[in-house]
């Protein structure tokens, strides 16, 4: 690991410019989220600026951007739509103490049991939900909407290609915004969906009832996005550390993300976490350090305080076409080869999971869903035992425990066997508990009572052991 | 003469044509060593992450990519290094060259994908633009 003055100021000049960048492709995210949350683009935007300089102190991973993000905003929408907001600033104040706690637990090791497959469906499942949310900002309203969203798309996937130091977003906004207020299209705008206030955000309390009624609204909220962020933030940081070659403090990140969200409650922003999208482009543009981070927050906020006016003037279907690319670019592509070429079972945890988070669009339901599936066929895989017959010689293949020692009794029970005595070979197994133990007693018994001899075999040392301890347990000699 | 060789490669057949050639020059000078460097391209970390369990199983997943060329060094029967390096290939590999003072970049002129190459611009060109040794770019 860095030491900490390597953290912030070892790439001093590749952090301001990649934040910068940051900065300037958050805005319509920020935005955008706001408004599928249900609430205005200010929440978003103060969230993403309080977040973002917060993790750059206390997050875990120097490089990665944190920041309002959509899997957190999928989760508040329905708190926001029955209690309003005020509840959803105080799920946010919630949402950082489960993570602190979590952090705190060190559950980043917990995460370890998340299989790729359910990682896999949470990217896609996000993706689905995000592309969703834009469906109704674009489909039906008007002619030009259509031809304002393919423009968009256009221009983001083919400007990359002659302009690298300029976000292509920020290109398509700025020109697309400039020609529909001159040539006076008429177009749905930010501004038709809620307001920017050139302020910076200040500390409240949230207007809400402080009684346990309060607790047993928002508790399962802040829950689902305790462990939704910290999925998205522990698999962000995976992705960060790859990219930079670099290692990180997965706890230090889950409790950073905790003070962060905690303190966002109360300057008025919405739950976030860390964002995939923004912390590639992050470190794709030359960020390394936590410098990075906290020029991006600042960045934001600076231009919204500076440029809030021309911000409410960005045609809606514009700001769809850019969350249509963020879409494409979170969707991982290599999925339907993985659903042919990947273990049935891990194709099929992937399917469910993002199932259950377009169903319940919820992506912590998805995620536990996955994670208890995947245990299953785990439990399912390894509580088969395959026993070989080579001539009197049985070679068990699987482990014994108290989930296999049904089928291994079984095979016995339903073997015709000639031979005086056979052999059974443990070369390829292994005894884990009292049930394995006593299932080999059981079949030793079984076979002699019909008048068969048994020598077991190549037993390893940690299945003796158990063998020894559990000695004396037969019930004839 | 050339006693340190950087051999760029992406895992295809032409970069087992560039180790053939990298292979040649190596065995002309006694004590001369191969630095195979493959670079993983930015935009492949997220993908990759997600499909494995953890780095070091990432690690492998990435050596296994590369093992056409390992393959034909070690019958080759030349002394040789690996490096996998993750960032934009055309100044990774520039990068390595000038930071380790290699003699010599040889790299095959076409790499895995031709419609990345219209619109990215060859790897192989940028590589022999900006290096500060000789390049030797093999067809």
């Amino acid at each position: 690991m860095q030491s900490l003055k390597q953290q912030w100021f070892g790439n001093i000049r590749g952090d301001i410019l990649s934040g910068i960048v940051v900065a300037l492709a958050l805005i319509p995210e920020a935005i955008a989220f706001s408004i599928i949350a249900g609430v205005d683009p200010m929440v978003g935007l103060y969230a993403s600026f309080t977040i973002a300089v917060l993790i750059a102190f206390v997050g875990g991973r120097p490089g990665m951007i944190s920041a309002a993000t959509g899997a957190m905003a999928l989760v508040m929408v329905p708190l926001v739509r029955e209690y309003g907001i005020e509840y959803l600033f105080a799920a946010t104040i919630l949402t950082g103490i489960i993570q602190i706690i979590f952090g705190t637990l060190k559950i980043a090791k917990l995460m370890k049991f998340i299989p790729n497959a359910v990682m896999i469906g949470f990217v896609n499942s996000l993706a689905i939900l995000i592309f969703m949310a834009q469906v109704p900002h674009f489909l039906g309203i008007s002619n030009m909407t259509y031809v304002f969203v393919a423009i968009t798309l256009i221009l983001v996937y083919t400007l990359p290609r002659f302009i690298k130091v300029i976000p292509a977003p920020l290109i398509a906004i700025v020109a697309l915004t400039a020609i529909a207020i001159f040539s006076g299209i008429e177009l749905r705008t930010i501004g038709d969906l809620g307001n920017i206030t050139q302020t910076l955000p200040s500390f409240i309390i949230p207007d809400v009832p402080f009684t346990f009624e309060t607790l047993k609204i928002i508790f399962p909220f802040s829950l689902s996005l305790a462990i939704v962020g910290l999925v998205e933030s522990l698999l962000t940081s995976r992705i960060v550390d790859d990219m930079t070659a670099t290692e990180s403090n997965k706890n230090q990140e889950a409790r950073g993300q905790g003070i962060a969200n905690f303190v966002n409650g109360f300057f008025g922003g919405m739950a976030g976490c860390a964002m995939i999208g923004q912390s590639v482009i992050n470190v794709k543009s030359g960020g390394r350090g936590r410098l990075s981070t906290l020029v991006a927050g600042l960045f934001l906020m600076f231009l919204i305080l500076v440029l809030g006016d021309l911000v409410v003037k960005i045609p809606m279907p514009v700001l769809v076409g850019i969350m249509i690319m963020v879409c494409i670019g979170t969707f991982d592509w290599s999925s339907f080869k993985y659903i042919v070429k990947a273990p049935r079972t891990d194709a099929i945890v992937m399917l469910v999971t993002v199932i259950i988070v377009v169903w319940t669009h919820d992506l912590s339901k998805g995620v536990i869903a996955g994670v208890v599936l995947s245990a299953i066929f785990f439990v399912v895989k390894i509580s088969t035992v395959k026993i070989v017959q080579e001539d009197n010689r049985f070679i068990v293949h699987g482990q014994l425990f108290f989930a296999s020692s049904d089928g291994f009794i079984n095979y016995f029970k339903n073997k015709n066997i000639d031979a005086k005595q056979i052999q059974i070979d443990f070369s390829n197994s292994r005894i884990w508990d009292d049930s394995g133990v006593a299932s080999l007693i059981k079949v030793e018994e079984m076979l002699e009572d019909r008048g068969i001899s048994v020598v077991v075999l190549e037993l390893d040392t940690s299945s003796k052991k158990i063998i020894s301890k559990l000695q004396g347990m037969s019930s004839s000699n | 003469m050339y006693k340190h060789i950087l051999l760029a490669s992406d895992g295809s057949e032409n970069a087992v044509r560039a180790a053939k050639e990298a292979v040649k020059i190596a065995s002309c000078t006694p004590d001369s060593i191969i630095e195979v460097v493959y670079v993983v391209d930015f935009d492949k970390a997220k993908s990759d992450v997600l499909h494995s369990n953890s780095s070091i199983a990432l690690e492998i997943e990435r050596r296994k990519k590369n093992s056409k060329v390992l393959q034909f060094l070690n019958e080759a029967n030349v002394k040789y290094k690996t490096s996998i390096l993750i960032g934009n290939p055309g100044p990774e590999i520039v990068k390595f060259a000038n930071e380790h003072q290699v003699d010599l970049v040889v790299i095959g002129s076409r790499g895995l994908n031709s419609l990345q190459e219209m619109i990215l611009g060859s790897v192989s060109h940028k590589v022999m633009k900006r290096v500060n040794c000789p390049a030797l770019i093999v067809k």
